[in-house]
C-alpha cells in the first residue's frame, strides 16, 4: 500500500509538475518547430538563479520572476543569433555546451557570494515569501488519500501554484500551436526552404519560438527550485535528456504529452524503486544501488517504447508514415 | 508565336516590350567553377517563358539567385523595376515572385488544407501576440479557406483536403506545391522542373494548368528538359549553357540553332561532360 501512496504522491509532486512544464517549453521547440534544444536544463537553472537570487536579496516575488523570464530570453536570444540560420544540429551542440557553461559558471568559487557555488542557494534564503503567501494552513493537510504541509516546501500550495501554470502553459500552448502562428512553426519543422519561398521570415519564428520555449523552461526551474534548493549539479545533462524522454514518451507535438509523459516517468522510477527493494535482497542489491538501477531499467523500457511506439503515448502514428 | 514577342529579336539577352524581371550581369561562382555568367537577361510579363539547357547549365543556380535563396558575387537584378539584390528568399515571395522547388516541398505532416492556408500572405494571425485571440485573425481564416477550397477544387485535390501531404503521390506535390504557391496571388511564378517525376498521366493537367495561369495574368518563368514541355506551352524559351545564355527564341526555331545543338549535343565530343561535376551538385555541396 505504502508503493501505491509513494506512486499517488508522484504523480502530483512539484517535480513532475516542473519537468512537465519543461517539456513544454520543450514542445515549443522540438514538437513544433523542430529545433533541436539538447540545454533545457540551462535554462531552468537560468530561471531558478535569477528568481532565488533576487528574491533572496530582498526582491519581491514579481521581480524575481521577471528577472528569471530575462534570464531565459537573453539566453535563448544569444544561443539563437548564430545558430538559427545554420541547420539544426549546430543549435544542438549549442545549446548542450551552453547550459554546462552556466551550470559551470554557477557552480564556480568565483561567483560565490552570488549562486552559492557548487552548495548553490539553500531553500531558507529564498522560499520564505512565496510560502507566506500560502492560502493553505501552516501545519500538514490531508486531501483525499494525499498528505502534504500547507506552504512548506513540497507544500500544497507549491501544487497549486505548479498546477496551475502547467495549466496556463497547456492552454498557450494549445491556442498558438492551432494558430496561423503555430502552423508556420510547424511548416519550419517540416521544410524550412518552403516556408521562406512562401514570405516567411523564418529566422524570426525560430527565434520566437526558442525564446517562448526558454522562458517556459525557466519558470519550470523556478517550480522546482521552490520543491527543493537551488543546485546547479542537479541541472545536469541528465536533466536535460529527462526532459526529451518524457516529452518524447508522452508524445511530440501532442498537447497533453509532456504532462502525461512526466507523470509516467517519475511514476516508473518510484515503481521500479519500490518493487525492487522489495524483491531483490539487499544482499544482491545494496539500497544504493537501486537509484541507478532503477533508472538503468526505466531508461531500457523507454528505449523499447521509442523503438516500438516512436511517436509516443498520445501521437499519431500516420504522422510517422512519412518521415522523409 | 505570341504578338508580344514579333518585335523581340532572337538572340541572347533579347531586350522584351514590357519585361517584369530584369538582370545584369549575374556572376556566380563556386570555387574556379561559373556556375552563372548572365550578361542580361529578361522576362517578358504575362507570358511563360521556359529557361533550357543542359545538365549543369546552371539554370537551377540562376533560379536561386534571382529568388534570393543563393547570392551572387556580382550583378543586379529588378523586379517591376526594384532592385531585389541582396534580398531576402521571404521578402522576394512577398513582393509577388513565388517559386517551387525541383525536389517538391510538400510539407509532410501538415494536411494539404494546412499547406494550403501557409501559402496565404497577409495574415495577422502569424504575429505571436495576436495569435493568442482568435476573434483578431477568424475572419482571414475563413476567407483563406475559402480560397484554398477553390485553388484545391481546381486543382483537383480537393478531396484530399484533411489527409496529410506526406501521403500524396509526387504528382499530387508538384500540383500542391503550384496550388499553394498561388495563395498569395503572385504577380510571377517561377516553377523549377514542374515536370521531374510526374507520372505521364498527369502531366497533361500539370501543363494545362501553367497555361491557366498564363490566362490569369501571372508571369511564369520554369525550368525544364523536357523539349515537348517547353514546345507545347512556352511563349519564349531562353537557353543556357555553362552559365551563360546562348541563345533565345520562340520555342519552334529555337532548337534549329546551331549553338544550341552544340551546347545540347556537345561541342566538346573529345571531353566528357558527364565527368564534370554539375554546377546544380557543386551548389548542394556549398549550401550544406
Amino acid at each position: 500500500m505504502d508503493l501505491v501512496y509513494d506512486l499517488l504522491r508522484e504523480a502530483i509532486a512539484p517535480t513532475t509538475a516542473a519537468f512537465a512544464l519543461a517539456a513544454i517549453g520543450l514542445n515549443f521547440h522540438f514538437g513544433l518547430t523542430g529545433l533541436l534544444n539538447m540545454g533545457q536544463a540551462g535554462f531552468m537553472l537560468l530561471g531558478m538563479y535569477g528568481y532565488a537570487i533576487v528574491v533572496r536579496e530582498g526582491g519581491p516575488i514579481w521581480l524575481g520572476i521577471l528577472t528569471a523570464i530575462a534570464c531565459a530570453a537573453v539566453f535563448a536570444l544569444l544561443l539563437g543569433w548564430p545558430t538559427l540560420k545554420l541547420r539544426g544540429d549546430y543549435l544542438a551542440i549549442v545549446t548542450i555546451a551552453a547550459a554546462e557553461m552556466i551550470r559551470y559558471l554557477g557552480r564556480s568559487q568565483n561567483l560565490n557570494s552570488l549562486t552559492g557555488a557548487s552548495t548553490g542557494i539553500r531553500g531558507s534564503d529564498f522560499k520564505d515569501s512565496f510560502e507566506m503567501l500560502s492560502p493553505f494552513p501552516d501545519s500538514q493537510v490531508t486531501i483525499w488519500v494525499w498528505t502534504f504541509h500547507g506552504t512548506r516546501s513540497t507544500s500544497w500550495w507549491l501544487l497549486l501554484v505548479g498546477w496551475a501554470l502547467v495549466a496556463l502553459c497547456l492552454l498557450m500552448f494549445w491556442r498558438l500551436s492551432k494558430s496561423p502562428w503555430g502552423r508556420v512553426l510547424k511548416g519550419i519543422r517540416e521544410d524550412e526552404d518552403a516556408v521562406r519561398s512562401l514570405g516567411k521570415n523564418v529566422y524570426s519564428y525560430k527565434m520566437q519560438a526558442l525564446v517562448i520555449g526558454g522562458v517556459i523552461g525557466a519558470l519550470a526551474g523556478i517550480v522546482w527550485s521552490l520543491g527543493a534548493s537551488v543546485q546547479p549539479d542537479s541541472m545536469g545533462r541528465p536533466t536535460t535528456f529527462w526532459i526529451w524522454t518524457l516529452l518524447l514518451l508522452g508524445g511530440a507535438a501532442t498537447i497533453f504529452g509532456p504532462v502525461l509523459g512526466s507523470i509516467l516517468f517519475w511514476c516508473s522510477l518510484v515503481l521500479v524503486k519500490g518493487l525492487a527493494s522489495m524483491l531483490i535482497p539487499s544482499s544482491v542489491l545494496s539500497p544504493q544501488q537501486l537509484e541507478p538501477f532503477s533508472l538503468t531499467l526505466v531508461g531500457v523500457t523507454l528505449m523499447c517504447l521509442v523503438i516500438f511506439r516512436p511517436q509516443g503515448i498520445l501521437g499519431d502514428k500516420k504522422e510517422l508514415a512519412f518521415n522523409d | 508565336m505570341t504578338d508580344m514577342f514579333a518585335s523581340v529579336p532572337q538572340e541572347p539577352g533579347a531586350p522584351k516590350p514590357d519585361p517584369i524581371v530584369i538582370a545584369d550581369k549575374v556572376h556566380r561562382h563556386f570555387g574556379g567553377l561559373t556556375a552563372v555568367d548572365v550578361e542580361h537577361f529578361e522576362v517578358q510579363r504575362g507570358a511563360i517563358t521556359a529557361l533550357i539547357g543542359p545538365n549543369g547549365a546552371g539554370k537551377s543556380t540562376f533560379f536561386n539567385l534571382l529568388t534570393g535563396f543563393d547570392k551572387p558575387q556580382t550583378g543586379d537584378w529588378l523586379f517591376n523595376g526594384h532592385s531585389l539584390k541582396g534580398v531576402s528568399p521571404a521578402k522576394v515571395a512577398r513582393a509577388g515572385k513565388v517559386r517551387t522547388f525541383q525536389l517538391t516541398k510538400a510539407l509532410s505532416r501538415m494536411t494539404v488544407l494546412e499547406n494550403m492556408r501557409l501559402g496565404s500572405s497577409d495574415q495577422r494571425g502569424e504575429n505571436f501576440f495576436y495569435a493568442f485571440a482568435k476573434p483578431l485573425w477568424r475572419d482571414r481564416e475563413e476567407e483563406i479557406t475559402a480560397k484554398a477550397h477553390v485553388l484545391l477544387k481546381r486543382f483537383k485535390l480537393y478531396e484530399k483536403k484533411d489527409d496529410y501531404a506526406g501521403s500524396l503521390s509526387g504528382g499530387q506535390r508538384k500540383l500542391l506545391e503550384m496550388a499553394r504557391a498561388l495563395m498569395s496571388d503572385p504577380e510571377m511564378v517561377m516553377l523549377d522542373e514542374p515536370m521531374a517525376g510526374v507520372n505521364p498521366a498527369l502531366t497533361e493537367s500539370l501543363l494545362d494548368h501553367i497555361v491557366e495561369l498564363k490566362d490569369e495574368g501571372v508571369t511564369v518563368l520554369f525550368v525544364e528538359h523536357d523539349m515537348h514541355m517547353v514546345r507545347r506551352i512556352s511563349d519564349w524559351v531562353v537557353v543556357m549553357a555553362e552559365g551563360r545564355i546562348i541563345a533565345e527564341g520562340p520555342p519552334s526555331t529555337v532548337m534549329q540553332n546551331e549553338q544550341v545543338q552544340a551546347a545540347y549535343l556537345g561541342s566538346h565530343h573529345d571531353e566528357d561532360l558527364s565527368e564534370l561535376p554539375s554546377a546544380d551538385e557543386l551548389h548542394e555541396e556549398a549550401s550544406e
